[in-house]
């Protein structure tokens, strides 16, 4: 069975990266999200839309477990990378979320310079065993951002003193550094001005080639823009999964329908 | 005496006051008293309080005044200070009439009032300050300063010719203030870092009044812990059968138990400065596959350095000033030793025991309290103006 | 889907499984668990401290509260007490406190004769020295208070001995006795037989709690009155004094003061003093209040000043953020009604923000009760056993009076340390329990 899925994984493209199945969170007494059933696929971006409070970065943070840091935030039903359920107790979050990497909505860099942010990840992990490698590693993740350019003069002052839209471009460098497989981003340009957005979502699309991406965002042009799926979540539900462009010129679902065209937001 | 019944007669005399200004407001009226300005009240406040404030100023004029001058009878002060009340009285009493803005005048009174209240602040410092330079000067007069900052023997005699020597103090105090520091600093921020980033929250709502009850606790019940229970165990346990001492009041009797108190005080300020540090750098640490602790010693610590640094210097600020506990657990023999399990003594144990003997108060072994006040009081302050700047400093970065 | 979980799990893009953890992450959890670890020790450490320390306080102190009594039958002879028979106060208060050692002596010498016959170690002479010396000069006022009771024989219940009751305290044995000056090993063995015969007994002893202090040589008869009664005038005068001060302070600070200079340095300044060292107030006390102003030595009311100074910043600090708590928009609406700024503080943000400034001031005031090294510096370790009749008389305070019980060499005194330590601690107990009462009936969310 092995061996049948790796054939068929070299000659399909869509590849499955991430698979839920009837995923459920509560946190405490409320539900947050309710029976979802999603396919998120390698090198491919996919964008979670909705109304605020839909739950979209509810589940996002599902995936890596970062909502283990949360009193009473409970999972049911099955999320599985790889086909290994992330939520099973052998399952160590600190190794996962090496492999899922995740961007946050404000750009919060440590305050380190920008190379210790950089290498902030790699160190932690063990990935690089000198520090030419490390250095290489640093200058790798930087390029892949986008910023390399920016900061290769100052890479040892402080990654507070960038802009917004470099900071975040900074945060993805940092989460890109460990190697991951997916990269989740939560709303990563609502704090950013739209020249830095423009060159974030530009970046995105560059990362697609290496990497499974999910993104929340609230923006449909956004979504629009930078995915090839997209998904659109409502009160706790996944109301509708599908091609980017399908959802937008033929949603099947009323609410879709009418959250895309501002009825319902 | 008699000022207290001056002050009996001047607050009668205001209750009067507020009754007639509220009549003569209320018949300046005539019978229609919207059309006056301000509400009746105001303008019995307004006699009253004019009146108080008059006879009190006056009286603390004149007590001011009176005292460059040997052998002022008081009563002379009473008598002007009646006088100027009732002059005030009649003056304020005078203007009162339907268009007259009592409101505005009582108003302007209670401000002056605050402001006053708010004053006292600045009096105190420069209370303390004075009533320590002018002694200072005069132990000066009689003991030269180089000796007293740099001599290395403190002896005082009660014949005079006595060595008083400030070294010696001064290193008990930093020794004291070393080991409690030493006791207080891990213990108090791996408890706030347990509390704030680990514990329950059933845990932390029963531990975290536990460790602050510590600092409730009077330095007066740590110094009997210090005396009779951790003072006796370290000599039996520790210091005897190493060979290292007799004394059951050491520096590190001293030391541990002041730690002790310490460690609410290191706990809470580190556990508000690391919440400060905003969620957000944990979410960026933790994404990246960090482990709790590694985020916590390489991006909240680091993040929060300043604010614990400020932290650890208020500590320090507090231990070189603590009194009770080193008077009762350090001993009291000057004496400049690398010996922890020494009895040796502090700055703050000779204030107490230089100012509660019997001693000639001119005599430069009394003076010489005035001159360690002043050394502990500018030690203490710079160390907590540098680091009220430090925290300032720091919460503005997050804010 | 879970079939292949079941499995050995598939391993196809050459990264390692989640489900196996590497060597390096299992070195990171050590670390985890060993960090979590000592902050659990650190939480413990500070936890085993307080408990220590109450331990060793209560037990310590817990038997200051009671005390040995000797129950003694007293024939009070007129012959000695009042020769002229008129029982006339004066006449009677003319009799020496040493003209009552025989009238004791041959209450003891019958009491010795009721026992001996069975306990032949039970002599008048070892049972004098079980007696507290407080006993003559309890009996004398006794005596004069009520003339009537001369002629007649009276039981009467002295305090035992330090020592003795040291003893039923299991604080003494007889290899300690056999040691000490003061108790014979004999005695405590007449110790046990007045037990037995009902005579000796230990009970409640209130005037722990109400008597003035009392000598080195009578350790047993040493109380809490002049203690309570000076702590109690100090917090009186800290209340009055310092509550309306630091409100009105608050008031202006929080309310009115321009920012600019001035109030940036008083701001300073508050903090400040909040972290200057208590001694240092009590070198302000003594240079300031009593050697300038020429106020009394040891006397509350230079006690209450200085402790007041003390607790201004607290008060101030903690009442501006009450200040602060209350919402601007309450503010506005009293504004908008017309209210001058005054009247809107006065009626509207002070009662409001009434709760959080009290919860402050008692905090303060707790911590006002506990303080002692600015007390020592204005005088009030003296020796005082007369109750002070008003602010200006000579006292000393709680804490004082427990630093004096240490400083005297009579083991006996260890003990009432900590049981004054005991009544101090339940004064703070209930202060701060008031507190959070406070705090917890009228907190407000808005």
């Amino acid at each position: 069975m092995n061996d049948m899925r790796i054939v068929e994984r070299d000659v399909n493209a869509n590849e499955i990266k991430i698979k839920g199945d009837k995923v459920q969170v509560f946190y405490g007494e409320n539900h947050a999200i309710k029976d979802v059933d999603i396919e998120i696929e390698d090198k491919k971006v996919t964008a979670f839309i909705g109304p605020s409070g839909c739950g979209k970065s509810t589940f996002l943070r599902s995936l890596n477990r970062m909502n283990d840091t949360i009193d009473g935030c409970r999972v049911e039903g099955t999320i599985s990378l790889d086909d290994e359920d992330i939520y099973d107790k052998k399952v160590d979050p600190v190794q996962l979320r090496a492999r899922v990497g995740m961007v946050f909505q404000k750009p919060n860099p440590f305050p380190k310079s920008i190379y210790d942010n950089v290498a902030y990840g790699p160190r932690i992990h063990g990935l690089a065993s000198s520090k030419a490698e490390l250095d290489a590693i640093v200058e790798k993740s930087l390029r892949r951002g986008a910023i390399w350019d920016e900061v290769k003069d100052r890479l040892h002052d402080p990654g507070t003193g960038l802009s917004g839209g470099q900071q975040q471009r900074l945060c993805i460098a940092r989460a890109v550094a460990t190697e991951p497989e997916v990269l989740l981003m939560d709303e990563p340009c609502s704090a950013l001005d739209p020249i830095a957005t423009a060159q974030v979502e530009e970046l995105i699309d560059e990362l697609r080639t290496n990497y499974s991406v999910v993104i929340v965002t609230h923006s449909m042009q956004q979504a629009a823009r930078v995915s090839q799926k997209t998904a659109f979540f409502h009160l706790g539900n996944l109301v509708e999964f599908n091609e980017t462009g399908e959802i937008f010129t033929n949603p099947k679902d009323p609410r879709t329908e009418s959250y895309i065209t501002g009825r319902i937001g | 005496m008699l000022v207290l019944w001056f002050f009996v007669l001047l607050i009668a005399l205001c209750a009067v006051g507020y009754v007639v200004g509220r009549s003569k407001a209320s018949a300046s009226a005539g019978g229609d008293l919207s059309t006056l300005h301000s509400l009746l009240s105001y303008h019995g406040w307004n006699v009253a309080l004019s009146t108080f404030m008059a006879g009190t100023l006056a009286i603390v004029l004149w007590s001011f005044i009176s005292s460059f001058f040997e052998g002022a009878p008081t009563i002379v002060g009473v008598g002007i200070a009646a006088l100027a009340a009732l002059a005030v009285f009649v003056l304020s009493y005078g203007r009162i009439s339907r268009d007259y803005r009592a409101r505005n005048f009582v108003e302007g009174l209670v401000k002056s009032l605050l402001i006053g209240a708010s004053s006292i602040a600045i009096l105190t410092t420069v209370a303390i300050v004075l009533s320590m330079v002018f002694e200072t000067g005069r132990f000066f007069t009689q003991y030269p300063w180089q000796d007293f900052f740099f001599g290395a023997t403190w002896s005082p005699n009660f014949r005079g010719n006595s060595d008083l020597g400030m070294l010696p103090l001064l290193w008990g105090t930093l020794y004291v203030s070393f080991i409690a520091l030493l006791v207080a600093v891990p213990i108090g921020l791996f408890a706030a870092i347990y509390l704030s980033e680990y514990a329950s929250s059933r845990v932390r709502s029963v531990a975290k009044p536990m460790i602050e009850v510590l600092a409730g606790i009077p330095t007066i019940v740590y110094g009997l812990f210090a005396l009779i229970t951790v003072g006796p165990m370290l000599r039996d346990y520790f210091a005897q059968p190493l060979g290292l001492g007799e004394s059951s009041s050491s520096v590190m009797t001293a030391g541990i138990v002041m730690g002790v108190m310490l460690i609410p005080f290191v706990s809470s300020l580190s556990d508000d400065i690391i919440n400060a540090v905003p969620q957000a750098m944990r979410d960026g640490s933790l994404g990246l596959g960090a482990t709790h602790s590694e985020t916590i010693r390489q991006v909240v610590v680091p993040a929060a350095l300043p604010g614990i640094v400020g932290a650890i210097l208020l500590a320090a600020s507090r231990a070189i000033g603590e009194t009770m506990i080193v008077v009762m657990g350090a001993g009291a023999a000057a004496r400049l030793s690398m010996n922890p399990f020494e009895a040796m003594t502090t700055v703050t144990v000779k204030i107490v025991s230089q100012l509660t003997g019997d001693t000639d108060f001119a005599s430069p072994e009394t003076l010489v309290a005035f001159a360690l006040g002043i050394t502990l009081f500018v030690l203490t302050l710079g160390l907590n103006v540098l680091a009220l700047y430090i925290v300032r400093k720091y919460r503005e970065q997050y804010e | 889907m879970t079939d292949a979980t079941a499995n050995q799990p598939s391993n196809s893009t050459g990264k390692t499984s989640l489900f196996v953890e590497d060597a390096r992450t299992k070195k990171r959890n050590a670390a985890e668990a060993r960090f979590k670890f000592y902050g659990m020790l650190a939480v413990a450490t500070g936890v085993i401290a307080l408990v220590l320390l109450l331990i060793s306080i209560l037990s310590q102190g817990i038997p200051a509260f009671s005390q040995t009594f000797m129950r003694v039958n007293i024939t009070l002879d007129e012959q000695v007490l009042d020769p002229s028979g008129n029982r006339d106060p004066e006449e009677i208060a003319k009799v020496m406190t040493f003209a009552y050692d025989p009238i004791i002596n041959n209450s003891l010498q019958s009491l010795a004769d009721e026992l001996s016959a069975e306990h032949p170690e039970v002599t008048a002479s070892a049972l004098q020295g079980m007696l507290s010396k407080a006993s003559k000069g309890i009996l004398r006022s006794d005596v004069i208070a009520n003339p009537d009771l001369i002629g007649q024989t009276v039981e009467y219940e002295f305090l035992a001995n330090g020592r003795i009751d040291g003893y039923l305290k299991g604080r003494v044995d007889r290899e300690i006795a056999a040691l000490d000056g003061n108790v014979t090993p004999e005695q405590l063995d007449i110790a046990d037989t007045l037990v037995e015969a009902g005579k000796l007994e230990k009970r409640f002893n209130w005037d722990f709690i109400t008597a003035p202090d009392a000598s080195e040589l009578r350790p047993e008869a040493a109380g809490l009155g002049v203690a309570l009664l000076g702590s109690a005038y100090m917090m009186l005068i800290v209340f009055c004094l310092a509550l309306p001060i630091g409100v009105a302070a608050s008031i202006y600070l929080e309310e009115f003061a321009p920012k600019n200079w001035v109030t940036d340095i008083i701001e300073v300044n508050i903090s400040n003093l909040a972290a200057v060292p208590s001694i240092v107030f009590g070198i302000l006390g003594l240079a300031i209040f009593i050697n300038y102003m020429g106020l009394p030595n040891s006397a509350p009311i230079v006690g209450g000043l200085v402790l007041t100074l003390m607790t201004l910043p607290t008060i101030i600090i903690s009442t501006r953020a009450a200040l602060k708590a209350v919402p601007p928009s309450i503010r506005d609406a009293a504004l908008g009604v017309g209210a001058s700024k005054m009247q809107a503080i006065f009626h509207h943000v002070l009662p409001l923000a009434m709760p959080g400034i009290l919860t402050g001031t008692i905090i303060g005031l707790a911590q006002a009760l506990g303080e002692t090294a600015p007390l020592l510096l204005i005088g009030m370790v003296a020796f005082v056993n007369n109750y002070p009749e008003s602010m200006f008389d000579p006292a000393t305070a709680l804490p004082v009076q427990v630093y004096n019980f240490t400083q005297r060499s009579d083991p006996a005194f260890v003990e009432r340390a900590s049981g004054a330590i005991i009544v101090l601690l339940l004064f703070l107990l209930c202060m701060n329990l008031i507190a959070i009462i406070l705090r917890r009936r009228f907190e407000r969310r808005w």
